[in-house]
C-alpha cells in the first residue's frame, strides 16, 4: 500500500503509510469489511422479484456497491424478500434463513413482504418479520430499485453501527 | 431443521430400481422463475416422473374479487402476471366492459393497443433474458434489460409506474398519451428492429443455444391441445390460434399484423415464435402511431371509476381531445349491473388470459374465475419434460414462459 | 356457427340432459345434468361440424349467495371453443349440495388435469375417475375449501403448518446469534423490547422516495439503528456511560 494513495477510511481506524498495516477497534474493521460486501441471497417471490433482478442488471448495476446476487443461502450474508409471502411459502422461507451463516441480515422488499399489502386473505402472512428478524424495511409496491438500492445503503450503515457482532465472546 | 416440511407432497415412488432417486427443485431455485417446485424421480440424470407443485403464491385473487367492486379488482390484476401487468389490466377492463355492455372509444382502444403491445416486449425481453441467462447466456440477459428499461421509463411517462401500471379504466384509459411518450416510443420502434437482430446474432446461431433447445420439449399439435397449451407455446406446435385475431378487442382489428406460427413444437420454435411475435408487435406500434385518432379517451357511458361498496351513479364524462384526466360533473343516470355472466379472453404475452365472470346485478363479481395461461402451461411441464434430461427441464420451464403469481392467483 | 345454433343442436342430441339455454351479451350456456357430461363433450369435441378442440377454462362457482334463485347449488363451467371454425360455448353442469360430484374429462384433454384439481381445491367438488385429485393451490393438510360462499375472507381457522412453524421459530431463536434475554434479565428498554416480540429486532425503515431522501434521513437512520445491545441489553456507549 503506497502512502501516496488516497485510502478513505471509516472514522477511528487509522492507517500506517509504508507500514501496511491498520489499527482501530476490531469492530470497525470488521463491520468495515461486512459492509462493503453484502452478499444477498435472492428470494424472489412476486412482483419485486423483477424489480430486484432489474436492479442487479445493467441500468441500475448494484455491483457497484460491492452487492453480487448469490443463488445459495450459504454463500449468501443477507436474504432481499421480495414479494408476498404466502403461509405455504413460509416455511421454506425460513428454512432458507437457518442455512444462512451468521451474520445474515433481512431486507423486507415490498408492501407485501413489509405487511402484507393488498392481500389480506386466508393464504397470505401478513408481513415477512412473523417468520424471520427483518432489519430494513422497503416499502412500496414495488419499490423503484433506487429504492431497494436505498436499503442496501441502509443496511450498510446499519452494520457499520454495530457492536460485537464477530465472536461468540461477549 | 433437518426433516422436510410438514406440507411435503409424496413424490412418486420409485418403482424397485436402486439407481433411481428423488430431487426436489425449488421453491426456492433461481431457474424455477419465481417459486415453482418441481419433484422429480430421476434415473441417472434421465427425468422418470416430474411432478410439478404450485400454490407458493396463492393469495386469493379470486376470493378477494368476489369481496371487491370492479374499480378495486383492477389493482389485483396488476399482480397477475406482473410481467406485462398492462395486458391482464387490459384483459380485466375488456371483459367488464363487455359485461356492463360500454364501449370505449376509439383513442382508448388504441392507446390499450399500444400498452399491450409494450407489455409483449417488455415481457418477451424478460422472457428472453431470463431463458438465455438459464442456458447459459449471460449478455443477453444484460442486453434485454437496457432495453427493457427504456420501455419501463415510457411506462413511467405514460402512468407513473413502472410495473404496476392499473393505467386502463373500465370505458378507457385514465390518461392521454403526450407527445413526449409518442416520440420517446417512435425513438424505441426505430432503434428496436436493430436490437432484435442483436439479440438472434448473439444466440441464433450459437452452437449451445441450438444444441440446448432444437429437439427439447416437443409438442405435437393434437398434444398441445389437449394440454390446453395457448400463445406462442401452442402456435409453435403449428396451430393458427391468437385471440388478437380470432376475437379481436381494442383496435386489433383495425391494425394489420401476422401471427407467426411455427412447426417443429419444440424450445427453438417456441424461441423462433416469440422473436418474430417482437417484430410483429413493433409492426401494430408504429400503426397505432400513425393512426392515433383525436377523441375522447373515456366513454360517455364509462361508470364512475371509484364504484365503490355503496351503489353510487354512472357520471358524465367529459373529456376533451387531448383530455384533462377525469373530472366528476354530474350524476346522471342510476348504474345498472346486470345479471348474467361473461367470458372474456384476451392474448396477453403468455397466452390466452380469460376472465369468467358472474354478476348478480350487485357492484361486486359474483364469481370471478382467471383462466391463467401459466397455471396450464406449468401442468403441461410433466409432459414436456418426461424422459428428457434435468437441465432440459430448466429449458422446458423458460421456454414456456411461466409467471407464478398468474398461475397461482 | 352461432352459438345459439351450437345450443339447439345440443338440446336435439341430448334433450334429456339440457336443463336450460341461457344467454347474456352474445354469450349462451347451456345447463346441464352431471350424468351425461364426458359423452357430451367427446361429441362436441369430435362431431364434424363442431370440432370443439380447445378447452378454455374450466372453473367451479357457489350458488348459495346469489340474488336470484338457483336450482342447484354447485356449477361446473367448461368454456369450449374451436380454433378451426371459431365458435364457442359454454356448457354449466349443475351438481346438488350433498356430495358435488362429476366424471372427469382428464381422458378428452389431459389440459384438464389441473383445472379440476384446482376447483376440488377451492369447492370440494369430486371429479370421477381422476388420476390424481389431490389439492394444487393450498397446502395438503389445509381445512375448507375457499372459493366456496361461507368460508370468511381471512379463514377460519391458522393453518396447522403455520402454527407449528411459529412454534419452531421460538425455539430455533434461543439458538441465534443474538437469543432473546432470559425473563429475569429484562431490564432496559431495548431489552424488554426484545423479549416482548423475539423476531423482531430493531428496524430501520428505508423511505422509498429514491437517492435523494438517503443523506436527509441519515442521521435519525442511524440512531434508530444501534444494535439492540449485546448480551446485557445494552450499547457498550451505555455501558461506559453506566
Amino acid at each position: 500500500m503506497s502512502s501516496d494513495k488516497v485510502v478513505h477510511l471509516p472514522e477511528g481506524l487509522r492507517l500506517f503509510p509504508g507500514a501496511g498495516a491498520l489499527l482501530g477497534p476490531l469492530d470497525k474493521l470488521v463491520n468495515w469489511g461486512r459492509a462493503g460486501s453484502i452478499w444477498p441471497v435472492t428470494f424472489g417471490l412476486a412482483c419485486c422479484a423483477i424489480e430486484m433482478m432489474d436492479t442487479g442488471a445493467s441500468t441500475n448495476d448494484q455491483d457497484r456497491f460491492g452487492i453480487l446476487f448469490r443463488a445459495s443461502p450459504r454463500q449468501a450474508d443477507c436474504m432481499v424478500v421480495a414479494g408476498t409471502l404466502t403461509k405455504k411459502m413460509a416455511p421454506a422461507l425460513r428454512r432458507v434463513y437457518d442455512q444462512m451463516p451468521e451474520p445474515r441480515y433481512v431486507m423486507a422488499m415490498g408492501s407485501c413482504a413489509c405487511s402484507g399489502g393488498v392481500f389480506d386473505t386466508y393464504a397470505v402472512t401478513q408481513g415477512v418479520d412473523q417468520i424471520v428478524p427483518v432489519d430494513v424495511y422497503v416499502p412500496g409496491c414495488p419499490p423503484r430499485p433506487e429504492a431497494l438500492l436505498e436499503g442496501f445503503l441502509k443496511l450498510k450503515e446499519k452494520i457499520m453501527a454495530e457492536e460485537f457482532r464477530w465472536s461468540s465472546v461477549r | 431443521m433437518k426433516e422436510p416440511s410438514k406440507q411435503t407432497v409424496e413424490v412418486p415412488v420409485a418403482t424397485g430400481d436402486e439407481d433411481r432417486y428423488r430431487l426436489r427443485m425449488g421453491p426456492q431455485h433461481p431457474a424455477t422463475h419465481g417459486v415453482l417446485r418441481v419433484d422429480l424421480e430421476l434415473d441417472g440424470e434421465t427425468i422418470v416422473a416430474c411432478d410439478p407443485q404450485v400454490g407458493y403464491l396463492h393469495r386469493g385473487i379470486e376470493k378477494l374479487a368476489e369481496n371487491r367492486t370492479y374499480a378495486q379488482t383492477l389493482i389485483l390484476t396488476d399482480r397477475l402476471d406482473y410481467i406485462a401487468a398492462m395486458s391482464n389490466n387490459c384483459g380485466f377492463c375488456v371483459a367488464v366492459e363487455k359485461l356492463l355492455a360500454i364501449t370505449p372509444p376509439l383513442r382508448a382502444r388504441y392507446i390499450r393497443t399500444i400498452v399491450n403491445e409494450m407489455s409483449r416486449l417488455a415481457s418477451h425481453l424478460l422472457w428472453l433474458a431470463t431463458h438465455a441467462l438459464d442456458i447459459g447466456a449471460m449478455t443477453v440477459f444484460l442486453y434485454c434489460f437496457r432495453e427493457r428499461e427504456i420501455l419501463l421509463e415510457l411506462f413511467e411517462e405514460l402512468c407513473g409506474a413502472r410495473l404496476t401500471f392499473s393505467y386502463p379504466r373500465i370505458g378507457g384509459v385514465r390518461q392521454d398519451v403526450n407527445a413526449y411518450f409518442i416520440d420517446g416510443l417512435q425513438r424505441f420502434i426505430d432503434i428496436f428492429p436493430e436490437k432484435i437482430l442483436e439479440y438472434e446474432t448473439l444466440i441464433d446461431t450459437n452452437r449451445i443455444w441450438l444444441k440446448r433447445t432444437v429437439g427439447i420439449g416437443k409438442v405435437s399439435r393434437e398434444k398441445a391441445l389437449s394440454l390446453g397449451l395457448t400463445g406462442a407455446c401452442l402456435r409453435a406446435s403449428g396451430v393458427d390460434y391468437d385471440v388478437r385475431k380470432h376475437q379481436p378487442y381494442d383496435a386489433y382489428d383495425l391494425v394489420d399484423f401476422e401471427v407467426p406460427i411455427g412447426q417443429e413444437g419444440d424450445s427453438y420454435a417456441r424461441y423462433r415464435c416469440r422473436m418474430e411475435e417482437m417484430r410483429q408487435s413493433v409492426r401494430i406500434l408504429q400503426q397505432c402511431i400513425d393512426q392515433l385518432p383525436p377523441g375522447p379517451i373515456v366513454g360517455e357511458d364509462a361508470p364512475d371509476l371509484h364504484m365503490s361498496q355503496r351503489i353510487i351513479p354512472f357520471r358524465e364524462a367529459r373529456v376533451s381531445a387531448y383530455g384533462t384526466g377525469l373530472i366528476a360533473l354530474s350524476h346522471k343516470t342510476k348504474p345498472t349491473y346486470p345479471a348474467g355472466d361473461i367470458y372474456v379472453a384476451t392474448e396477453v404475452p403468455k397466452g390466452e388470459l380469460g376472465f369468467y365472470i358472474i354478476s348478480d346485478g350487485s357492484p361486486r363479481a359474483y364469481r370471478m374465475h382467471i383462466r391463467s395461461p401459466s397455471f396450464i402451461h406449468i401442468s403441461a411441464l410433466t409432459a414436456l419434460s418426461e424422459g428428457g434430461l434435468v437441465a432440459d427441464l430448466i429449458t422446458n420451464i423458460g421456454s414456456v414462459d411461466v409467471v407464478l403469481g398468474e398461475s397461482d392467483r | 356457427m352461432e352459438q345459439r345454433a351450437i345450443a339447439d343442436t345440443l338440446k336435439t342430441q341430448f334433450s334429456e340432459e339440457v336443463v336450460d339455454i341461457v344467454e347474456y351479451q352474445g354469450q349462451v350456456g347451456v345447463l346441464l345434468r352431471p350424468d351425461q357430461i364426458v359423452p357430451i363433450l367427446r361429441w362436441l369435441r369430435d362431431s364434424a361440424d363442431l370440432r370443439m378442440d380447445h378447452l378454455r377454462a374450466l372453473c367451479g362457482v357457489d350458488n348459495s349467495k346469489r340474488k336470484t334463485s338457483y336450482p342447484e347449488r354447485f356449477e361446473v363451467v367448461y368454456q369450449l371453443y374451436s380454433t378451426e371454425l371459431r365458435h364457442e360455448i359454454r356448457l354449466r353442469v349443475l351438481l346438488p349440495e350433498k356430495d358435488p360430484h362429476v366424471d372427469s374429462v382428464v381422458s378428452l384433454w389431459s389440459g384438464a388435469n389441473w383445472l379440476e384439481r384446482e376447483v376440488f381445491d377451492m369447492f370440494g367438488i369430486r371429479f370421477n375417475q381422476h388420476p390424481n385429485l389431490k389439492r394444487v393451490l393450498l397446502p395438503d393438510d389445509w381445512e375448507g375449501h375457499p372459493l366456496r360462499k361461507e368460508y370468511p375472507l381471512k379463514g377460519r381457522k391458522e393453518w396447522q403448518g403455520l402454527v407449528e412453524l411459529k412454534e419452531r421459530i421460538q425455539e430455533l431463536d434461543q439458538h441465534g446469534f443474538y437469543p432473546p434475554p432470559p425473563v429475569e434479565a429484562k431490564k432496559g428498554g431495548t431489552a424488554k423490547k426484545g423479549a416482548k416480540n423475539p423476531v423482531e429486532p430493531q428496524k430501520t425503515v428505508a423511505q422509498a422516495a429514491g437517492p435523494a431522501s438517503a443523506g436527509k434521513e441519515k442521521t435519525a437512520t442511524v440512531a434508530a439503528a444501534l444494535p439492540a445491545g449485546v448480551n446485557t441489553g445494552k450499547t457498550l456507549r451505555e455501558r461506559d456511560q453506566a
